[in-house]
């Protein structure tokens, strides 16, 4: 099957004055393999979907003073190390710099980080629950929706976690943290570095907190 | 009993309904595509539940591979020849015409500014090979990843997004440099590309 029109053009003598009798029938074969080559191409080298992204402010490192500093109340503290091997050290409220074991140890697991922070996000947990069933019900619009939750997530008595990676650490370990931050409906969350107290703590528990010296 | 007479049927089919179709599909691909962006090394983001989406252009992002080496890629062929012209500056290079030209039509970069002449004359397919075994210096002693942030920043405006890359298994410390960088120039805010992760919905713990 190739192309057949005028096929017939070296055909015979024709009678003056009669018109020829063409074929009108195109093949279409050779377009549509054209257009199923270049079909095949633009569906495999789009990308339809564009990536995720994750929004996260750090912190200036202009020195603040003092006094200006916001300081976390003890009973909403949450700090978290993120160690090698994938680990979490924890501790809640006021640190005790003497105790030896002092941090406890968790993992990125449902039952570990997460059941962690829910325990203590519990009661705003609830609430967003809440408002998500309603949201799903159509009663409140995606502003209101959106508002509700930025007021529920700051409210006071929510937990102020404050994020530790270790040097150690992969940036996996960061991102899964974020999420969590994310899937426990935590608002209020930094990343900061170690400080002096941190590595008193990180000792008395035995947590490798550097790179191990190059011998 | 008389013999069937199967009748001769044509095998000619119709295909015109079927090229409108592929026409029609081929249009909207074509119109929708945005082309997948080589990149000099495969990272594997990790996956979070976040659901915004990456704004489209004025990016500036930052690709950090598993060992820590820095690429850049900006968006906009204008921005990246000046960006170009001012980080040259800085580091005293004078650049031709060509090299301009060949920057601001590429993709993804990452080489020091001192060896800048020196990739830019290998030819084009063999740059995106030897690529990945470069990286934008980031450490304290010679940060010119600042350098590029900065004039970045200068030229694009306020508006400009800076998208981080980095691979799961990059270490930390090599993503507190890279921001620690950028914190020196007062930019705080970061877009953290992931891929999309399904969790269940969090069930409050009594």
């Amino acid at each position: 099957m190739s192309a057949e029109v005028q096929q017939k053009d070296s055909g015979g003598k024709k009678k003056p004055g009669q018109m020829k009798k063409l074929s009108t029938r195109i093949d279409f074969t050779p377009m549509v393999d054209m257009i199923m080559l270049l079909l095949t191409f633009f569906m495999l080298a789009t990308s339809m979907s564009k990536p995720q992204t994750m929004e996260i402010g750090m912190p200036t490192k202009d020195k603040v003073a003092d006094a200006d500093k916001n300081e976390a109340k003890a009973s909403e503290a949450v700090t978290l190390y993120l160690s090698k091997d994938h680990k979490v050290y924890y501790f809640m409220g006021i640190p005790d710099l003497v105790k030896q074991n002092y941090l406890k140890e968790t993992n990125f697991s449902p039952e570990g980080l997460r059941k962690v922070l829910l325990e203590k996000n519990s009661a705003i947990v609830t609430k967003v629950n809440e408002l998500k069933t309603k949201k799903l019900k159509l009663q409140v619009s995606q502003e209101e929706y959106e508002k509700q939750l930025a007021i529920l997530k700051s409210s006071p008595g929510t937990p102020v976690v404050v994020i530790k990676p270790l040097d150690n650490s992969t940036y996996n370990d960061m991102i899964s943290t974020l999420d969590e931050m994310l899937i426990c409906n935590i608002g209020k969350y930094a990343i900061a570095e170690l400080e002096p107290n941190d590595k008193t703590l990180l000792k008395n528990s035995s947590v490798q907190y550097e790179d191990a010296p190059k011998k | 009993m008389p013999k069937i007479k199967l009748p001769r049927k044509d095998t000619w089919i119709d295909m015109t309904p079927m090229s409108d179709v592929m026409i029609l599909l081929l249009t909207f691909f074509m119109l929708t595509s945005t082309f997948l962006k080589p990149e000099p090394v495969k990272v594997n983001t990790p996956g979070s539940v976040s659901e915004i989406k990456i704004p489209e252009k004025n990016i500036f992002s930052v690709l950090i591979s598993p060992e820590g080496k820095v690429f850049l890629d900006i968006d906009n062929p204008d921005d990246r020849t000046k960006i170009l012209e001012q980080v040259a500056a800085e580091y005293k290079i004078n650049l031709t015409e060509k090299e301009k030209k060949d920057f601001s039509i590429g993709t993804s970069f990452g080489v020091a500014m001192n060896q800048f002449k020196e990739f830019m004359a290998i030819p084009g397919e063999k740059q995106k090979v030897v690529l990945a075994d470069y990286g934008i210096p980031s450490d304290s002693t010679d940060n010119q990843f600042q350098a590029w942030a900065r004039a970045a920043r200068e030229v694009k405006g306020k508006d400009m997004v800076i998208a981080i890359k980095a691979d799961q298994s990059t270490p930390y410390k090599r993503i507190k440099a890279v921001m620690g960088s950028l914190q020196d120039l007062r930019e705080n805010r970061y877009n953290l590309i992931t891929s999309l992760r399904e969790v269940n919905e969090a069930k409050p713990v009594k």
